[in-house]
């Protein structure tokens, strides 16, 4: 074996290519299958994708970085499970691009935040987060009540991710700067096209409390009420499971 | 820098210059946003920058052919000091970001210095900032040294230095306004990516064009890691990087991964970002610069065979011990942690194989800084090595996931192992590169050493106890069967934790100040040329051999 090696080093290319061929076998072995083999993803009929608004939320989410201190993955492990609800499950995230997992807890888990609190506690919340927790060392997200929404390049968002196989209509991706103007202003015409659109389901209302104008903190807030109300899957999962077993 | 460029290279360097500035300006003027607009803006800066100094020297007389009789040392020089500013750059932030876990209203209301846009400056700044000019550096100095070979040209290492830096740079003034793909140690666009791939394209053919011209008949181990840390940080760098823009003119791209393969590609890289970046690069250093320094041959040759080939091999599998009792089928996280224990014993291997040369020098550990300063990194090296095999056994990582063990770990790494290795690595090159006897001032080589050891001891104590409260705290139950603490307690727990670590870095901190100081006052000193380059002399025939570094 050494001397094999005493020859190998004498060779720059045998070399190289010895090197990608040992650094190239744990990565196709474990990566390689997960796009192929069935049920690493679950099969649910009833997963959505999001709206316009939450997917512009969504951005924000990750241009402010929420993601260095807020993971996405609640562990099956028994009190994750009882702090913030059934474990994650890998459809959920089906859509994400990129997922937003997480690996530091800095602040709690928001896989399961949507509906946990109201669209004002947020709004106070992330205008000053000490105003409703004094504690708390979350910084403060006041320019996104101050900044409009950005829409108009909405539909080349929702086309590309459509090329990678969210599954947006057409006429979703023609529609996405109104829908996204029309979910956060019920009273406009854009409204109407949105639960057509994306299902009765979708929540249709001002979310930050100023009905005048569609600003970034609509959609963050948005996009967090609906953190773990893409599918009901989980929830399923866990019935199904006996009750504290979750690990 | 220009003046000792030929004619050709003057002409090549003018060329890619004006290509750059056109590529700036046509980003600038048909950006889609505001954030492409001024990425176009820098690189037509950095690109009209160059057009200047590369024309002020243009005329010059081309230097003699006496300059091939020595190493070239100018890119590595660049290197140097591009590493030590990224340091205290990168590092001052990272103190910032630490105070703002402590004291979060210590920001203005402005959304570039909040949190979450700090902290990807501080882990780009300093892995690739600080790290990779160190990396570039000394696998520049290394390379030609054991394969007694001047770099084939004077243009690509230049290129490789500066569009590295570029890069950084684009990086970096990109999280500050909030461009980001949000996948941690790949936060960079798709447009700084691709340029990333061209400059590591040039760097790797410089690389074995250098190897191909060795007057040495074997590739020296540091080689070794160091091709490793090239070729596969590209092929993980492009792989992860993968993402369709939404517009060819803007900033903002998607991953063409979502979810569950989202998240192995994403640990896949991150983990082998480690590996490959802040393990192998770092151990070629250690594998030319220790030896040399304590004056003693490497302990065991086959021991570096092994444990190279078993961490280049080993390595790839582990990223899955990152995403334990997550959504990712459970048969890679076992195979994630099977090797992660494996990997155990080449990164022993490699570090005990680093003490054992030093058998016999103690003395010399006791009264050098400097070669001190690698003896702690190859000690840190083993401590962060079993803490990761340890921490990626499943039911431990259940409790140190998601917590500031993590963190602990992560600067017991990056700080006792990266870090210190290459100050070592530095004061040791530094002067030999400006020919000097020694550093401007030993007695600062020791203050930073101190410095150093200090701060690492106090953050990563400081973190160990921090993520092992929370993680406990986490997961408590009463006598009920309820989780007997919120999270909020959990949080109001790490606070004087989080002062003590701000603290042990404005330590660490002061000491990269320190070191700037004196590298810088190194290079400043203007005695005659000493002789002190303790490498082997170039074998150029017909060139008078004063001018040349005595040989071992
Ligand atoms: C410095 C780390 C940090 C960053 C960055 C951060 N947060 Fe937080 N977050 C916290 C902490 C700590 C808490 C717990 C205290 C509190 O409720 O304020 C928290 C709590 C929350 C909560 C309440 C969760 C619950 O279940 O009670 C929400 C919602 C939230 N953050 C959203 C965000 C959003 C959105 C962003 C990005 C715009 C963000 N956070 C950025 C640290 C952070
Ligand atoms: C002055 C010294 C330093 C200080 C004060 C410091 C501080 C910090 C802080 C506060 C964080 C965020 C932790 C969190 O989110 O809870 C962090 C993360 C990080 N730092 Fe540093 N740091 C220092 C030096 C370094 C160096 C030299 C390196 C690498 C060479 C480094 C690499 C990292 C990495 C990789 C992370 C991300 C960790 C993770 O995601 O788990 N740091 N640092
Ligand atoms: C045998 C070698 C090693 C093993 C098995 C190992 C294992 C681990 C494990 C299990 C984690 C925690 C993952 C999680 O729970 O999220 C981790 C995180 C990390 N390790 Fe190591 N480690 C090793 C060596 C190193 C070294 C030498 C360094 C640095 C120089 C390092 C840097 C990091 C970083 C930066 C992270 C944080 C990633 C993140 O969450 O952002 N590791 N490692």
């Amino acid at each position: 074996m050494f001397g094999f090696h005493y020859k190998l080093e004498r060779k720059a290319i045998g070399f190289v290519i010895a090197i990608i061929i040992a650094a190239s076998i744990g990565g196709i072995v474990e990566i390689a299958p997960l796009f192929t083999i069935e049920g690493t993803v679950e099969d649910v009929p009833d997963m959505r994708v999001y709206t316009p608004l939450e997917l512009a939320g969504r951005n924000i989410y990750v241009r402010e970085g929420c993601y260095a201190c807020h993971s996405q993955m609640i562990r099956s492990l028994s009190d994750e499970v009882e702090r913030y609800g059934p474990y994650s499950l890998a459809v959920e995230s089906k859509y994400d691009h990129p997922m937003l997992w997480g690996s530091k807890r800095t602040g709690p888990d928001l896989a399961r935040l949507g509906d946990k609190y109201s669209d004002e506690w947020h709004v106070r919340h992330l205008n000053n987060p000490r105003d409703v927790v004094p504690e708390s060392v979350m910084p403060r997200y006041g320019w996104l009540l101050r900044t409009p929404l950005k829409v108009e390049d909405m539909s080349g968002h929702l086309a590309v991710l459509a090329k990678l196989g969210v599954p947006y209509s057409q006429e979703m991706i023609d529609n996405a700067p109104s829908d996204a103007i029309g979910q956060a202003q019920p009273d406009r015409d854009e409204a109407g096209g949105v639960a057509e659109r994306y299902g009765d389901a979708t929540n249709i209302r001002v979310f930050d409390g100023n009905p005048s104008r569609v600003t970034e903190m609509d959609a963050v807030v948005a996009y967090l009420q609906i953190l773990g109300k893409l599918t009901d899957a989980a929830h399923r999962q866990q019935d199904a499971e006996i009750p504290g077993d979750a690990s | 820098m220009v003046l000792n460029l030929t004619r050709s290279e003057r002409q090549g360097a003018m060329i890619v210059a004006v290509l750059l500035s056109l590529v700036g300006l046509v980003m600038t003027l048909f950006g889609a946003d505001g954030y492409f607009s001024t990425h176009g803006f820098i690189i037509m800066l950095a690109g009209m920058g160059t057009v200047f100094l590369v024309g002020r020297g243009y005329d010059a007389p081309e230097p003699s052919d006496e300059r091939l009789a020595h190493y070239y040392d100018d890119p590595v020089k660049a290197g140097v000091i591009l590493a030590m500013f990224w340091a205290v750059f990168a590092m001052f932030v990272g103190d910032w970001v630490a105070w703002l876990l402590a004291y979060p209203d210590m920001t203005f209301d402005a959304a570039w210095a909040s949190f979450g846009r700090l902290r990807p400056v501080h882990t780009t700044g300093v892995i690739f900032g600080f790290g990779g000019n160190a990396l570039i550096a000394t696998s520049f100095y290394v390379m030609q040294r054991t394969c007694r070979a001047r770099l084939p040209d004077q243009l690509s290492p230049w290129f490789v230095i500066l569009g590295y830096n570029l890069f950084c740079i684009l990086s970096v003034s990109g999280y500050f306004m909030g461009i980001t793909q949000s996948k941690e140690y790949a936060e960079a666009e798709w447009y700084a990516d691709i340029w990333l791939v061209v400059v590591w394209v040039v760097y790797f053919l410089l690389y074995l064009r250098t190897l191909q011209r060795r007057n040495e008949p074997h590739i020296y181990v540091a080689n070794w890691y160091y091709l490793a840390f090239i070729v596969v940080v590209a092929m993980l760098h492009i792989v992860n990087n993968l993402a369709l823009p939404v517009s060819w003119f803007g900033a903002k791209s998607y991953t063409i991964y979502s979810g569950v393969q989202d998240a192995m590609i994403q640990w896949w890289y991150g983990h082998n970002a480690v590996a490959f970046f802040l393990t192998s690069g770092f151990l070629g250093m250690m594998y030319y610069f220790l030896p040399k320094r304590a004056n003693r041959p490497i302990f065991s040759y086959r021991l570096s065979i092994i444990s190279f080939w078993g961490i280049t091999f080993s390595y790839i599998w582990v990223g899955s011990h990152h995403l334990h009792y997550t959504a990712l089928p459970h048969w890679v996280q076992t195979l994630g942690v099977t090797f992660s224990i494996i990997l155990l014993v080449p990164s022993w291997a490699s570090a005990g194989n680093a003490l054992l040369t030093l058998n016999g020098a103690w003395d010399k550990v006791r009264d050098d800084a400097t070669l001190r300063f690698m003896m702690v990194a190859a000690v840190f090296y083993g401590l962060t090595t079993f803490e990761g095999s340890f921490m990626a056994i499943r039911p431990v990582n259940s409790l140190s996931h998601y917590t500031d063990w993590t963190v602990a770990h992560v600067h017991a790494g990056t700080l006792g192992w990266v870090s210190m290795i290459s100050y070592g690595a530095f004061y040791a090159m530094v002067p030999w590169i400006w020919k000097q006897k020694k550093m401007f001032s030993p007695r600062l080589v020791e203050v930073h050493f101190w410095l150093s050891v200090a701060g690492t001891f106090i953050y990563v104590f400081a973190m160990w106890n921090s993520g092992i409260i929370q993680g406990l705290m986490w997961r408590t139950y009463n006598d009920v069967g309820t989780l007997s603490y919120s999270f909020i307690d959990s949080m109001v727990a790490m606070h004087p934790y989080y002062i003590a670590r701000a603290f042990g870095g404005f330590l660490f901190l002061l000491g990269a100040c320190v070191g700037l100081y004196n590298i810088w006052k190194t290079m400043k000193v203007r005695t005659p040329a000493m002789v002190s380059d303790p490498s082997r002399p170039l074998p150029v025939a017909g060139v008078a051999a004063g001018s040349v570094e005595a040989g071992e």
